[in-house]
Formats: structure tokens, C-alpha cells, sequence
């Protein structure tokens, strides 16, 4: 069970990465964060981010249309 | 943003800027996009607005679109994709119509307005520039502007720009 969990379904690039990297900001290091998304683009985009910027993508699934993510904050 | 969070962005010391010269709706995304893309990626970000994309920093904005100049310009209506011909941009109505429907697909896509994602700039701590020479040849006032912006002319751009690791004009 992640510590946080961010409901970006329905939204558009660039408002998940937005919204995600405003969640991570209140999550301790080592929080864990669970997104939600509907937005196929987010697939490449959240591991674009992860890379980018050192957090961690510790799971990955997708249900239908929904992509779900499980970002470590540690950066 | 905290101290410890200021430092963090510091010590990564990738940094972009951005030249915005225009204000219609469908120009005004891509900076504020990346913009507030790059930022939530560790990116020092500085947007300067100049010419037309100066009123996008006015603190009531209502940017619109046009067929005029957009010569591929195409709006998905009943299914097929109909062409915007630039003829378009001369009947009355045309423009604002099409920004009317720009808009209702926006909301209908969850595509964030740019209102949103300015508001977002403001929070991730975009230094957002005002030309003062455009200021000056479209009377607008600093209280006319959002706060905490500030004004510059192009020195200010060029010694921003040849620290910046990425440099784009949009």
C-alpha cells in the first residue's frame, strides 16, 4: 500500500507529472507514492520523469485504460 | 519550496529559458508545457515575454485562437477532421468560434487551461520576465501584470541565456 495516492485520471499531459511531482514535495524520502492515469503518454512520460529526476518507479500495472504507478520519493 | 529543496534544485544546475512571443491560445501551451514541465523535473526555469506573448503575464488573460496564419490548422468535428482555411480567419465569428470550440475540447480532454498551468509556473518558482521595451510599446503597466514578476530587457535575456543549458524561442 503506497503512503499517498494521486488520482490523475482524465487529465491531459503535462497536469499527471504536475500534479505527481506536487505530491512527491509532501512525501517524506522513501515515501512511496501511487498515481493513477488514464492518459496513454504517461507510460513513457513517468519513466522520463523518474529517470530524470532520481525517483524511483517501484511498481507498474495497467487495468483496462487505467496505468497505475508506484513512485519511491528519493529525490 | 524550502530551503533543502532550493539547494536540491541548485546542485542539479540544469537550466532552460524560454522566449514567449506569442499570445493565442494555441501558442500560449508549449512554453507554459515545458515550462512547467522542466521545473517539475529540477529544471531553473526563465520565461521571457515579449511582443505578443506579453499578455499572457496580465492578470485577467482570454487568449484565442485563429484560422488566420494557421494554414494546417484542423478541428475534429462530427467524426472527420474539417480544415480551417485562412479565409476563415476574415468572416465574423470565425475566430471566436473556433476558440470556442478549442476550449470545449480542452476541458472535454482534460488538457489544463493556461490560466492552470501559469498558476502552476508562479508555484514552481519560474522567474517570469516582462520585456520592458514591449511594456513600453504596448502601454501596459506593471499593475496590470501578476505579481511577482519582473522586467528585463534583452542584456538580461543574453546573460540568463548563455548560462542556460536549453534555449528556445516560441
Amino acid at each position: 500500500m503506497a503512503d499517498m495516492v494521486l488520482d490523475a485520471k482524465g487529465l491531459n499531459c503535462p497536469l499527471p507529472i504536475l500534479k505527481a511531482k506536487k505530491a512527491l514535495k509532501d512525501l517524506p524520502p522513501g515515501g512511496t507514492l501511487e498515481v493513477l492515469t488514464t492518459d496513454p503518454g504517461s507510460v513513457v512520460d513517468f519513466a522520463a520523469f523518474c529517470r530524470t529526476t532520481g525517483n524511483e518507479i517501484v511498481e507498474q500495472s495497467q487495468d483496462g485504460n487505467v496505468y497505475r504507478y508506484v513512485i519511491k520519493h528519493t529525490a | 519550496m524550502d530551503t533543502q529543496e532550493k539547494d536540491d534544485l541548485a546542485a542539479n544546475a540544469k537550466s532552460m529559458s524560454i522566449i514567449v512571443t506569442k499570445g493565442s491560445l494555441d501558442w500560449a501551451y508549449p512554453p507554459f508545457i515545458l515550462g512547467t514541465t522542466a521545473a517539475a523535473m529540477g529544471v531553473d526555469v526563465t520565461m521571457f515575454f515579449t511582443f505578443y506573448g506579453l499578455p499572457l503575464l496580465l492578470k485577467e488573460i482570454n487568449p484565442q485562437v485563429t484560422a488566420l496564419g494557421n494554414a494546417a490548422m484542423k478541428m475534429p468535428m462530427m467524426g472527420m477532421h474539417i480544415g480551417m482555411p485562412n479565409i476563415m480567419g476574415m468572416i465574423p465569428g470565425a475566430d471566436a468560434a473556433a476558440t470556442v470550440m478549442m476550449k470545449n475540447l480542452i476541458k472535454k480532454k482534460g488538457v489544463a487551461s493556461i490560466e492552470e498551468l501559469r498558476d502552476a509556473a508562479v508555484e514552481s518558482d519560474i522567474k517570469l520576465v516582462a520585456c520592458q521595451m514591449t511594456m513600453d510599446l504596448f502601454e501596459y503597466k506593471l499593475e496590470d501584470m501578476i505579481p511577482g514578476i519582473t522586467i528585463g530587457g534583452a542584456a538580461t535575456y543574453m546573460e540568463n541565456a548563455l548560462k542556460a543549458d536549453i534555449n528556445l524561442f516560441i
